[in-house]
């Protein structure tokens, strides 16, 4: 008999063919992730996803009889019955149920399951990607990792380069010992060229004596020595970060219903899982606004209400004052986006085009959303003209209702074909 | 003398299972059970889900319909809906067994006894698994399809042979010779052979297909002959053989799923056989260990709990309620046949003249050597069984809007009660039945299937045309299956199906 512990061995062996199921159904995936959507905070990004896919569409076909005919079925437990007997046939399969086999598909309609988040992300950006990336900058202040960088003379021993060591100790024994051993060469050779006779025998005890004396200092030299030490040198090298952050901004005044900005929600939700998939770090700040604006929390953010008028200039005026104290522009990826209702004070539009105009100088992309079922409000007709002086940088949708979001998003982030 | 138990903890470590294997070992010979050596094989809950996944085989190739199962077990199992087996035994040579880490002491000595040498005796004697099966090499040719599929992955790329497989997933069911026997093949041979067959193969349908004009004076002899002279039960091996289109590397991986169709073949029809046998001994060699001490009673308590969930048979109304268990019957009958020859009554020396009396060890090693589930169940379901087991039998007809209860266990029920349960096990019964009928080989190539129906049973509708479109996918050409009613002379065609769709003109 062979007893074998297997337990260790090959983990997750399925995970190939949980790929070939997750591609193959990416369709309905992605679909169910959109919808999913809804509920999601917007920085949960722990969490996966709860999946479902149409059973109908998983199944396996094979031939199998279908309900009818005559069949026989063999049942346990009769307690009352006796040949001859005759009842209603139950609705639903019940008591007799089609005991066979070759019922697999049926019973279930929904196939549901989980995915993680990485599966999630990826199936919902899966063809997107982040544009400008041009001025993608690293910046490394906060984590450093240990590099090799050669070797020193100084060290703790557990860094001690055995190799590196005992090429140094060698070097040293053949330098030290060079031009004695060469003397010592010398001096055998004439001892052996003396004949052994009595003439020479003083000479030849005064060689000995030499070689003997030659090979005792070289004897002395030492075999390692504290200065054939070598040690393995680490540095500290920061690594790169690269790092985003995404204002949200958003009008909070009368006119914005909870609808409203529950659809600019899901908006933000989406444009945060996207940059946190392509930065290390993303940082996320609120500003809300009505007739002047202010830093908040998600909370306060999307859930409190306020009353007033609407001065969209007061808000970028906010994000360019906290670019300038926190974010400075060179190490930051900076990405705004705005979501309002399109209503602005009238008074207000020059001021924000200049403030849009110099923040745009700043970031990398700046979404503008207007949520409305009316045609075109003073806030997107303020903001036209800079689709077409900053195009690649400004860009500015439409979204009526939650069915608009994913679209929409997907059309602002398409990857451009090169 | 004063045995001590093998293990008082429910802590098993690799020493403990080892005696147990030994005692357990020494035992089943006395029982003279014939096992292939044994190897056991530790596994978490995460391997056995895969195991699962992948019909219980330790190698696969990669498809994501495994991958879809174990989603699917993964998520009944993290729910508690429903727990994992105790092992998964494969017909293997060696035999192997994983085990669960989870288990107790107690279960897997259970375990061991059940499937180390219940199981493995079974798949080493029983005439199904000893003709269709190849224990020694089995484990080989899993490798070498895992390796051939992944080879064709990266020639033809993966979509490519998914979809493929799908096609032949689909009629799996039909893909198994019933009547003849395969030959068993070793590793480096398969790879060998593949490769011949590869050009053998591609020549005869080259040969089959080929529009070069006969001479037109042989004529008269052979009047356009049926193609397939004879219907085709096996409709993998026909595809195989046949299709005009497949690539040869598209014939080999046809192949590889029939051989494993054929392979799980046996144990579709022996179940009931099979978990009985495994059942009987399991309780039996525990029983043997208890008497001599070997054991503890509370090991026998943890045993007995587990062995009557086991085999624990819901009645027809209750709501746990999901067809006969397999366990149960095989189990019973197991036992009833050893109880009919140490004690049998006037009514059993009546209905088994040959076997009332006879000695039981050596009845039921002849029954589980030579008869497959159907056969099983007519043979040896005794009467008292049925009653025990309260069985009966309900009409079904779609004529009439109501259910007859035709026959209970009396003396007027037991036969036809015992006929009908065994044709359930009857896999061509279970299976509808339907074989290659016709190619126009000259015309356009399409192929007919017929389906002749059993007891007015139609086919699902849905299936059966999404099937004819993996069919139609190999086969490359129209595809139409006749649902045909057979009486002695004439023959009716009840429906028909074919892909791609003909629009029916009224």
């Amino acid at each position: 008999m062979f007893l074998i512990d297997r337990r260790l061995g090959s983990k997750q062996k399925s995970m190939v063919n949980r790929q070939r199921f997750m591609r193959r159904y990416r369709k309905q995936i992605r679909k169910a992730v959109a919808e999913n959507l809804r509920s999601r905070s917007i920085t949960d990004t722990k969490a996966g996803e709860k999946i479902s896919i149409p059973a109908r569409d998983l199944n396996e076909p094979h031939f199998f009889h279908g309900k009818g005919g005559k069949v026989i079925h063999i049942l346990p437990g009769n307690e009352k019955f006796v040949s001859g007997d005759r009842f209603p046939r139950p609705s639903l399969g019940g008591g007799s149920g089609s005991g066979n086999a070759s019922d697999s598909g049926k019973g279930m309609d929904e196939f549901v399951f989980e995915i993680s988040q990485q599966e999630f992300l990826d199936a919902l950006f899966e063809d997107m990607e982040l544009p400008n990336l041009t001025k993608r900058q690293l910046s490394g202040s906060e984590e450093f990792k240990r590099v090799k960088s050669g070797f020193s003379s100084e060290g703790t021993p557990a860094n001690i380069s055995i190799t590196r060591s005992m090429q140094a100790a060698t070097k040293r024994r053949i330098a030290l010992g060079a031009s004695k051993r060469t003397e010592l060469r010398e001096l055998e050779e004439r001892l052996s060229a003396l004949p052994v006779v009595d003439g020479t025998q003083e000479e030849r005890r005064e060689l000995e004596k030499a070689i003997e004396q030659l090979r005792e200092q070289l004897s002395h030299i030492p075999f390692l020595d504290d200065f054939d030490i070598k040690y393995h040198r680490h540095t500290k090298e920061p690594i790169p970060h690269s790092k985003a952050v995404m204002f949200c901004l958003m009008d909070v005044s009368g006119s914005m219903d909870q609808a409203t900005k529950d659809l600019a929600k899901r908006f933000f939700i989406l444009l945060y899982l996207f940059l946190s998939r392509n930065y290390d770090k993303t940082d996320v700040v609120f500003i809300r606004h009505h007739t002047t604006a202010k830093e908040v929390d998600e909370e306060e953010f999307f859930y409190s209400r306020e009353t007033g008028g609407t001065v969209v200039s007061s808000a970028l005026e906010l994000m360019h004052t906290i670019i300038d104290s926190r974010y400075p522009v060179n190490e930051w990826n900076i990405y705004g986006a705005q979501a309002s209702d399109g209503d602005n004070w009238p008074d207000d539009s020059r001021r924000s085009i200049d403030f849009i105009t110099k923040l745009l100088a700043q970031t990398q992309y700046f979404a503008y959303i207007e949520i409305t079922d009316l045609g075109d409000k003073p806030l997107w007709q303020t903001y036209t003209p800079l689709q077409k002086s900053h195009p690649d940088i400004f860009a500015m949708q439409h979204i009526r209702g939650p069915e608009d979001i994913y679209p929409v998003f997907h059309e602002l982030f398409r990857k451009q074909s090169a | 003398m004063t045995t001590r138990p093998i293990s008082i903890s429910s802590e098993w470590d690799f020493e403990t299972l080892k005696n147990y294997e030994r005692e357990i070992a020494r035992i089943a010979e006395k029982f003279k059970l014939d096992t292939y050596p044994n190897q056991i094989e530790i596994i978490n809950s995460e391997q056995m889900m895969d195991a699962y996944a992948s019909s219980g085989m330790p190698v696969n190739y990669n498809h994501w319909s495994f991958g879809k199962h174990f989603i699917s077990i993964e998520n009944n199992y993290r729910r508690g809906h429903m727990g994992l087996a105790y092992e998964i035994v494969i017909n293997s040579n060696p035999c192997i067994t994983y085990l669960m880490e989870e288990n107790s002491t107690t279960m897997q000595a259970l375990v061991i006894a059940h499937a180390c040498f219940g199981h493995n005796s079974f798949f080493k004697n029983n005439y199904l698994f000893k003709t269709w099966t190849d224990a020694g090499s089995i484990i080989d040719y899993l490798v070498f399809t895992k390796s051939f599929i992944a080879r064709c992955e990266e020639q033809h790329g993966v979509e490519e042979v998914e979809l493929l497989l799908d096609s032949c997933h689909a009629l799996m069911s039909h893909g198994v010779d019933r009547y003849k026997r395969p030959y068993p093949i070793s590793v480096e041979e398969e790879g060998r052979r593949q490769r011949e067959r590869e050009e053998i193969l591609q020549q005869q349908v080259n040969e089959l297909w080929k529009t070069i004009p006969k001479k037109m004076d042989s004529d008269d002899e052979s009047r356009p002959t049926r193609f397939p002279s004879e219907p085709q039960e096996n409709l993998l091996y026909f595809v195989e053989k046949n299709a005009p289109l497949l690539e040869p590397w598209q014939r080999e991986v046809v192949r590889i799923v029939r051989k494993l169709a054929q392979y799980l073949y046996p144990q579709r029809q022996t179940k009931v056989m099979n978990e009985g046998w495994a059942c009987f001994w399991h309780f039996h060699i525990l029983h043997e260990l208890y008497s001599e001490g070997l054991v503890t009673d509370g090991f026998m308590l943890e045993f007995l709990q587990h062995h009557t969930n086991v085999i624990y048979q819901p009645p027809y109304n209750s709501p746990y309620f999901n067809g006969i268990n397999p366990y149960t019957l095989g189990f019973g009958m197991m036992n009833d046949l050893k109880r009919i020859c140490e004690n049998p009554t006037e009514e059993d020396r009546r209905w088994f003249p040959d076997i009332a009396g006879s000695p039981w060890l050596d009845t039921l090693h002849f029954a589980m050597r030579d008869f497959k589930d159907e056969s099983f169940i007519l043979q040896f379901l005794s009467p008292h069984l049925i009653r025990e087991m309260k069985l009966f039998a309900v009409m079904d007809d779609e004529k009439n809007d109501f259910l007859e209860v035709s026959s209970i266990h009396d003396e007027n029920g037991y036969q036809s009660i015992r006929e009908r349960l065994a044709e359930t096990y009857n896999i061509s019964y279970q299976d509808p039945n339907i074989q290659v009928y016709e190619v126009n080989v000259r015309g356009d190539r399409s192929l007919t299937l017929r389906h002749e129906i059993q007891s007015n049973r139609p086919l699902e509708a849905e299936s059966a045309n999404e099937v004819l479109k993996h069919l139609h996918r190999l086969w490359g050409f129209d595809i139409h299956l006749e649902s045909v009613i057979s009486t002695g002379h004439e023959t009716v065609i009840e429906r028909r199906y074919s892909c791609p769709e003909i629009l029916e003109l009224e």
